[in-house]
C-alpha cells in the first residue's frame, strides 16, 4: 500500500529526505546533551573547576540551540513534503476522476469520490506528514540513547536491553490485538453516522408515519452498540500509558540499584548515573512513539485504501483504439446487433440486439416507459459507456475509432439531470465553444429560447448562477442547457426529457427552432410527452431494451398498442 | 506519564487544530461538566487517582535526591554495606511510591473511558431524540449536512476533549505545580532560573499560537474553496465529459490544490515547530541549572548537593513537557466548547409543541348508533373528545373530512404563503391542487397533518378542529406519499411495514400488491427480504416510488395526502399502477398534487392556486369550458416549473 502511494511523494523527494537529516542532527545532539551533563558533574564538580563547568554548559546551550534550529528546519521540511504529498496525491485522483467514464463513475458514486478526495486525503496527507518526521526519529533516538548509555557503562545499559524488547512487543501485541477491533468500531461508526442521515433526510416521513419513538429506539440501540464497541476496542489501548510508566519506573529502579552498587564499588561515576537516567526517558518514549506509528498506520490504512481503489481504477472509456486523423463526416447513426448491460455479471441485457439506422439530418424521436432504456440507447452515441456486443456507428464509422474529443465535439448531447456551474450565463454557455461570437450564443439561446429571459434579467448574459444554477428555474435551466449544447455546433443533437419542465407551447417553439435553423443537424428527442415526439420525421418505441416499433406518429397510432396506450393516457393533453 | 491515545477515525494533532471560540465559554463548561458528572463519585475517584498517579511521578524524582547523595557518601565514607542496605530500603520505598502510581494511572484510564463514552451516549442520545422532536420547520431551515456535523465533528471535539484533555489538563497542572513547589524546596536560586525559562515558553507559545492561529484561518478558507471546486466538478463530471472540458478542469483545480498547499505547509510547520522549540529549550534550562547548580555545589551553598542537582535536573525535564500539552489542549478545549454550545443550541430549541386532546380510538358501533370505545381491533376508528365544561366524552366517528375556513398561513410571519384558503373535502372525495411551484400547494398538506400550523382560519377534520388533535393521532389517520421517496436501510418488507409496524406479512404482500409492486419485488433477487441501501438506491426510482406507495398502503388511514407521488413515473406506468392506486384511493378522502395535468384529471374538484389564493375550482370539465388559468395550463400556454 505505501509502495502505491510513495511515488507521489517524488516531486517533493529532496525534503522528503533533507527532513530526516535533519531530524538525525536534532537527536544527535539532544541525546548527547545529558552526556555533557555528566561532565560537568563529575570532572567539574568533583574537580571544583569552574571553569570546566561554565565551558561544558556553554557548549551543551549551544548544542541545544543548534537542536533547536535543526528541529525547526526538519518541521518545516515535514510540511513541505506532508502537504506537497497530498497535493500530488489529490490532483493524481482528481485527474483520474476526470477520465472516467461514466462506467467508472457510476461504480464510486460522486459522493463517495468527494469523501476520497477530502477526507481520506487529509488524513493520508496528515499521516505522512508525521511519519516523515516520527519514523526517523523514534528509531534514531532509540539507537543513539542505547549506544550513549553503553559508552557509559556496558553493564548498566544490559537493562535498557532487556527492559526494551520486552516493553516493544507488549506494545506492539496491544497494537496488533487492538487493530481488528478499531476497523470494527470504524465500521460501525461509518453505519451508525449513514443511519442518522438517513433519518435526517426522511424527517417527513417519519413525523408523517409517527415513527419518532420507532426512531429512537432504534437510534438507543445503536447508540449503545458504538459505546460497547468505543469501549472493547479502547480500553486495550488505555493499557500503553500505564505499561509505559511500569517500564520507566522498572528501569528507574533497577539503574539506581544496579548503579548504585556500581558507584559504590568505583567502577561508575555518579553523574553518570544521573545522565543514564535521562535516557531512560528518551529510550522509552521513543518506544512509545513507534507504537503509535503502528495504532495511525491502523487508522490511515482504510483511507489510503480507498485512495488506491480510485488511483487503480481503469478508465473503461480511453482513445486506445482511435485513429486521430478521422474526423466525423456526418450525422448519420447505424446501430448494428447492439447489445449493452451496465453491468458484466448482470444475467439481463438491458439492450438487446438493436439495429437501427439513422439518416444524417433526420429527426428521431423515441418514447417508452420508465426503464425501457432509452436514455441507455442514446448514450452509446457519444460513447458515455461502450457496447457489450455489436457496434455503434457515426458518419460510417465505429465510435470507437475517432478520438473521444473528435466524437465528442461532434455530439451533443443534454442530460436529463444536467448540470450548470457556478458562474455567469455566458461562461457556461461557452462551454460549448470558448470562440464563440457575441452572434452565435445569442442565435443559440434563441434557437433554445433562452435570450428572452435571459435579457429579462438585470445583468443578462452576465448573470452569476449560483453553484448548480440554483437561480434559475427548472426550465429554464433546462433551456440554457440546450443553448449550451447548440453553441458547439454539433452534427447530432441529443436531448435526453429535456424539455420536462419547460411548456408545451414553447416546447413546440424550440422545435421548430431546430427544423429551421438546424437542418443538417440529426436530432434525437426522448420524451415522456408525445406532443415533444409526434413531429419527428420516424419514433422508436422502446420497451423493455428492445425497439417495439419504428414509424411516424400517424402509423404508430394505428399499428402500436404501447404507442397508443401512451397517447390515449395524454390524449387531452395534446390539444395544443 | 500521560499518553496520547490515539482513538479517532480521522485527524492527528496540528492540522486538527482548531481555532473557534465558543461565545459563552462559561455557560456550556458548566453545562458540559454537568453531563459528565452524572457519574460524580465515578468522577471523583479518577480527580483522586489523576493526583495519586501525578504525585507519585514528582515524589519518585524527589528521592533521587537522598539515592545520589547517600551514594556520594557512600564513596567518600566507604561504608558500602551500609550505604547499600539504606539504597536497598529507599528503592523499596520508591517502587512502593511507584507501583502506586501506575496503578492509579491504570484504574483512572479506565474509569474515565467508562466516563466519556457514557457520557457521549447520553449527549448524542439527547440530541439525536430532540432532534426528533423539533418541528419540521426546523430541518427547512438546517440542512442535513449540517445537522449530521453536530453528530460527527462536533462529538468528535468533546469526545477528544472529554476522553484526553480533561485529564492531560489536570494532570499536567497536578505535576507542574507540585514539581514547582518540589523545586522551591530543593533551590530557591535554581528555581528562578526556571521562572525566566517560564516566561520564554510563555511567549514562544503565545507569538507562535497566534501566528499558528492567523494561518490556520487561511488554510482552512484555501480548503473550503479546494474541496468546493472538487465537489461541484465532480457532481458534473458527466457535463464536463461531454464537453471535453476534463484538461481544464484538471488545470483549475491543480492551481487551488497548490494555493492549498502552500498556505496549508506554513500553518503545518507553526503548529509542528512548537515541540522542538519547547524540548530544546527546556534543554537550555537543562544546560543552565547544569552550570548555576555545579557552581552552587563548588563553591559551598548549603542547600545543594550533587543529589539535590539530579533531582532538580529531571524536574527540569520533566516541566516542559505538561506545559506544551497544556497549551496544545487549550485549543482543544475551546473547539470542545464551541462544538458542545452548538449541540446544545438544538437541545435547547422548542420542541414541537401538542397541546391535542384529541385522541383515536378503536370503536365498536352500538345497535343504537352510538360508537363505544374499545382495546380490540376493530377496523371503526373513533375521535374520542373529552370536554372540559362538562367533563363528558363525545365519539365521532372518523370519516375523513376535511375543510379549510378561511386559512392564512406564513412561513416567516412576514409574508403570507397561503392567503384565505377555504375547501371542503367530503369523505372520499378526490381533491386535486395545481399551480406552479411556490403556489402552496404542498402548504396545504403540509398543514392539514399540521407539520405548520396555521396563522389564521381553522382547519377542522370530521368538525374538530385539528389544532385539538393530538398531533401523532392525528398523523396516525392520514398517509403521505411524497416525491421524494424516502426508504430506509432495511428490507422491503421492513420499509413497507414503516407504515404500520405491527403488520402481518400477508398485509405487507397485499399492500404491495395494491400498489402494483408485488411483481417487480417479487423478482427481486431475496424478493421481500432484499436488503434495501442507501435510500434505496439500488432501486430505480419508480420502483422506490411503488414501494413507498405500498407503505402508505399498509397504514390503510381515511385519508391520502399524494404530493407529486406518480412525478418520477411514466405516464404509461402511471397507467398501470393507476388501478392499484384507485383502488387505494377508494372510500378515502384524497388530496393530490400533480405536476403532471394528466394525473389529476379525474378528481372530484380540481383547484388552482395561484400566490397562495385560489384562482379557480371546479372540475376538470367545467374548468376546461371555463377556458381560465387550468385551461391555459392543460394547453400547455403556460410552464410549470
Amino acid at each position: 500500500m505505501i509502495k502505491k502511494l510513495l511515488p507521489y511523494a517524488k516531486k517533493y523527494k529532496i525534503y522528503a529526505l533533507l527532513c530526516p537529516i535533519a531530524i538525525i542532527f536534532e537527536v544527535a545532539i539532544e541525546v548527547r546533551i545529558p552526556f555533557l551533563m555528566a561532565v560537568i558533574v563529575d570532572e567539574g564538580i568533583a574537580n571544583m573547576s569552574i571553569e570546566t563547568v561554565v565551558q561544558t554548559g556553554i557548549k551543551m546551550i549551544l548544542m541545544a540551540l543548534l537542536s533547536l534550529f535543526c528541529g525547526a528546519i526538519a518541521a518545516r521540511l515535514a510540511a513541505v513534503a506532508g502537504l506537497g504529498f497530498g497535493c500530488e496525491i489529490r490532483q493524481a485522483m482528481f485527474g483520474k476522476i476526470q477520465d472516467f467514464s461514466f462506467a467508472n463513475t457510476d461504480k464510486f458514486s460522486t459522493a463517495s469520490l468527494v469523501t476520497r478526495l477530502t477526507t481520506d486525503t487529509n488524513m493520508v496527507q496528515m499521516a505522512f506528514t508525521q511519519a516523515v518526521r516520527i519514523c526517523v526519529r523514534a528509531p534514531f533516538m532509540l539507537v543513539m540513547a542505547i549506544f550513549y548509555a553503553i559508552r557509559i557503562n556496558l553493564k548498566l545499559s544490559l537493562v535498557f536491553l532487556t527492559v526494551t524488547p520486552i516493553l516493544g512487543v507488549m506494545l506492539f501485541t496491544i497494537g496488533y490485538m487492538a487493530h481488528p477491533r478499531f476497523r470494527r468500531l470504524f465500521e460501525k461508526y461509518d453505519r451508525f453516522n449513514a443511519s442518522i442521515q438517513e433519518n435526517l433526510i426522511g424527517i417527513r416521513v417519519v413525523k408523517a408515519f409517527v415513527r419518532a419513538k420507532h426512531e429512537k429506539e432504534k437510534f438507543r440501540i445503536s447508540n449503545d452498540e458504538l459505546r460497547d464497541a468505543s469501549v472493547y476496542a479502547e480500553k486495550l489501548v488505555i493499557v500503553n500509558g500505564p505499561l509505559m510508566s511500569v517500564a520507566v519506573y522498572a528501569c528507574i529502579i533497577c539503574i539506581l540499584w544496579f548503579g548504585g552498587n556500581l558507584v559504590t564499588a568505583g567502577a561508575m561515576q555518579t553523574g553518570e548515573l544521573i545522565s543514564f537516567i535521562s535516557y531512560v526517558n528518551q529510550i522509552l518514549m521513543s518506544l512509545m512513539m513507534v507504537s503509535m506509528i503502528f495504532v495511525m498506520t491502523v487508522m490511515v490504512k482504510a483511507s489510503a485504501s480507498r485512495i488506491i481503489e480510485v488511483l487503480d481504477e481503469e478508465p473503461d472509456i480511453s482513445d486506445a483504439n482511435a485513429d486521430e486523423s478521422l474526423t466525423v463526416s456526418d450525422g448519420s447513426i447505424e446501430y448494428k446487433d447492439v447489445c449493452f448491460k451496465y453491468n458484466k455479471s448482470a444475467e439481463k441485457n438491458v439492450l438487446e440486439k438493436i439495429n437501427l439506422s439513422i439518416r444524417s439530418g433526420e429527426t428521431i424521436g423515441v418514447i417508452g416507459g420508465t426503464g425501457s432504456a432509452k436514455t441507455t440507447l442514446v448514450q452509446l452515441i457519444p460513447r458515455l459507456y461502450d457496447v457489450t456486443e455489436g457496434e455503434v456507428t457515426v458518419g460510417g464509422a465505429d465510435v470507437r475509432s475517432y478520438t473521444l474529443k473528435t466524437l465528442r465535439d461532434s455530439v451533443s448531447m443534454v442530460l436529463q439531470n444536467n448540470v450548470l456551474f457556478s458562474g455567469t450565463i455566458e461562461e457556461n454557455l461557452r462551454w460549448g465553444n470558448e470562440n464563440a461570437t457575441d452572434e452565435q450564443l445569442v442565435q443559440a439561446c434563441k434557437i433554445a429560447q433562452a435570450d428572452g429571459f435571459i435579457r429579462s434579467f438585470p445583468d443578462g448574459y452576465k448573470t452569476e448562477l449560483g453553484q448548480g444554477g440554483v437561480n434559475v428555474s427548472g426550465g429554464q435551466k433546462q433551456r440554457l442547457c440546450i443553448a449550451r449544447a447548440i453553441i458547439k455546433a454539433p452534427k447530432i443533437l441529443i436531448l435526453d426529457d429535456s424539455t420536462s419542465a419547460v411548456d408545451t407551447a414553447t416546447d413546440a417553439k424550440i422545435r421548430e427552432g431546430f427544423a429551421g435553423l438546424l437542418p443538417d443537424t440529426t436530432k434525437i428527442i426522448i420524451a415522456q410527452r408525445i406532443s415533444s415526439v409526434e413531429h419527428a420525421d420516424r419514433i422508436i418505441v422502446l420497451d423493455d431494451g428492445r425497439i417495439n416499433a419504428i414509424g411516424t406518429h400517424e402509423q404508430l397510432l394505428e399499428t402500436n398498442e404501447i404507442y397508443k396506450e401512451v397517447y390515449n393516457s395524454q390524449l387531452e393533453g395534446s390539444v395544443a | 506519564m500521560a499518553m496520547n491515545k490515539p482513538v479517532k477515525p480521522s485527524g492527528g494533532p496540528g492540522a486538527r487544530m482548531r481555532f473557534e471560540k465558543p461565545k459563552n465559554a462559561k455557560v456550556t463548561l458548566v453545562r458540559l461538566l454537568a453531563y459528565i458528572a452524572k457519574s460524580k463519585w465515578l468522577l471523583a475517584a479518577v480527580a483522586v487517582l489523576v493526583a495519586i498517579s501525578s504525585f507519585s511521578e514528582v515524589a519518585g524524582t524527589y528521592l533521587l535526591k537522598p539515592i545520589v547523595n547517600l551514594l556520594a557518601d557512600c564513596v567518600k565514607t566507604g561504608d558500602i554495606a551500609g550505604g547499600l542496605k539504606q539504597l536497598s530500603r529507599t528503592l523499596i520505598m520508591l517502587a512502593v511510591i511507584y507501583v502506586c502510581g501506575a496503578i492509579a494511572q491504570y484504574v483512572y484510564a479506565r474509569m474515565m473511558l467508562s466516563i466519556s463514552q457514557n457520557t457521549l451516549n447520553r449527549i448524542r442520545r439527547d440530541l439525536f431524540e430532540h432532534l426528533e422532536d423539533l418541528p419540521i420547520g426546523y430541518f427547512d431551515t438546517h440542512t442535513h449536512g449540517e445537522l449530521m456535523s453536530r453528530f460527527t465533528s462536533d462529538v468528535d471535539t468533546i469526545r477528544e476533549v472529554i476522553s484526553q484533555g480533561m485529564v492531560q489538563t489536570a494532570s499536567s497542572v497536578i505535576t507542574v505545580v507540585s514539581t514547582f513547589v518540589m523545586m522551591l524546596v530543593i533551590s530557591w536560586q535554581l528555581t528562578l532560573i526556571i521562572i525566566g525559562m517560564l516566561f520564554v515558553m510563555f511567549f514562544v507559545i503565545k507569538f507562535i499560537g497566534g501566528r499558528s492561529s492567523k494561518l490556520f484561518r487561511a488554510q482552512q478558507k484555501n480548503m473550503g474553496i479546494m474541496n468546493g471546486y472538487a465537489e461541484e466538478y465532480i457532481e458534473g463530471q458527466k457535463v464536463i465529459k461531454l464537453f471535453c472540458r476534463e484538461e481544464r478542469t484538471k488545470s483549475n483545480y491543480a492551481a487551488l490544490t497548490d494555493e492549498y498547499r502552500i498556505a496549508a505547509t506554513d500553518a503545518n510547520t507553526y503548529a509542528s515547530i512548537l515541540m522542538p522549540i519547547m524540548g530544546n529549550i527546556s534543554y537550555i534550562n537543562y544546560a543552565a541549572t547544569s552550570i548555576v547548580g555545579a557552581i552552587l555545589i563548588i563553591n559551598g551553598a548549603k542547600n545543594m548537593s550533587i543529589g539535590s542537582l539530579a533531582s532538580f535536573l529531571q524536574y527540569t525535564r520533566q516541566f516542559s513537557r505538561p506545559i506544551t500539552q497544556v497549551s496544545q489542549q487549550f485549543n482543544n478545549i475551546l473547539a470542545a466548547l464551541a462544538g458542545a454550545e452548538r449541540i446544545f443550541e438544538i437541545i435547547d430549541e422548542a420542541p414541537e409543541t401538542d397541546d391535542g386532546y384529541v385522541t383515536l380510538v378503536n370503536a365498536v358501533q352500538e345497535p343504537d348508533g352510538t360508537l363505544r370505545e374499545t382495546k380490540d381491533y376493530t377496523g371503526i376508528w373513533a375521535w374520542k373528545h373529552p370536554h372540559s365544561a362538562d367533563g363528558s366524552i363525545t365519539y365521532t366517528r372518523l370519516r375523513g373530512d376535511v375543510r379549510f375556513e378561511n386559512v392564512v398561513f406564513s412561513y416567516d410571519g412576514k409574508k403570507d404563503v397561503l392567503n384565505g384558503i377555504s375547501l371542503y373535502a367530503k369523505p372520499g372525495q378526490k381533491l386535486a391542487f395545481v399551480g406552479s411551484t411556490g403556489a402552496g400547494k404542498t402548504t396545504i398538506t403540509n398543514l392539514i397533518n399540521r407539520f405548520y400550523d396555521v396563522s389564521s382560519g381553522k382547519i377542522t377534520y370530521d368538525g374538530i378542529n385539528v389544532k385539538k388533535i393530538k398531533k401523532d393521532d392525528l398523523r396516525d389517520s392520514l398517509a403521505m406519499v411524497l416525491q421524494d421517496t424516502h426508504l430506509f436501510t432495511g428490507t422491503v418488507e421492513e420499509n413497507i411495514k414503516y407504515g404500520k409496524l405491527d403488520a402481518t406479512h400477508e398485509q405487507v404482500e397485499r399492500a404491495a400488491k395494491l400498489a402494483n409492486a408485488h411483481s417487480f419485488i417479487s423478482r427481486l433477487p431475496q424478493g421481500y427480504d432484499t436488503v434495501l441501501t442507501g435510500d434505496g438506491a439500488n432501486l430505480s426510482q419508480g420502483q422506490r416510488q411503488l414501494i413507498s406507495i405500498a407503505r402508505a398502503a399498509v397504514a390503510n388511514p381515511p385519508v391520502l395526502i399524494l404530493d407529486e407521488a406518480t412525478s418520477s413515473i411514466d405516464t404509461r406506468t402511471e397507467r398501470l399502477i393507476e388501478k392499484g392506486m384507485d383502488k387505494l384511493m377508494e372510500g378515502r378522502t384524497v388530496f393530490v398534487i400533480a405536476h403532471r395535468l394528466s394525473t389529476v384529471r379525474n378528481s372530484d374538484a380540481i383547484i388552482v392556486l395561484e400566490n397562495g389564493e385560489i384562482i379557480e375550482r371546479g372540475n376538470h370539465d367545467e374548468l376546461i369550458e371555463r377556458g381560465g388559468k387550468y385551461y391555459s395550463l392543460y394547453t400547455g400556454q403556460f410552464e410549470l416549473s
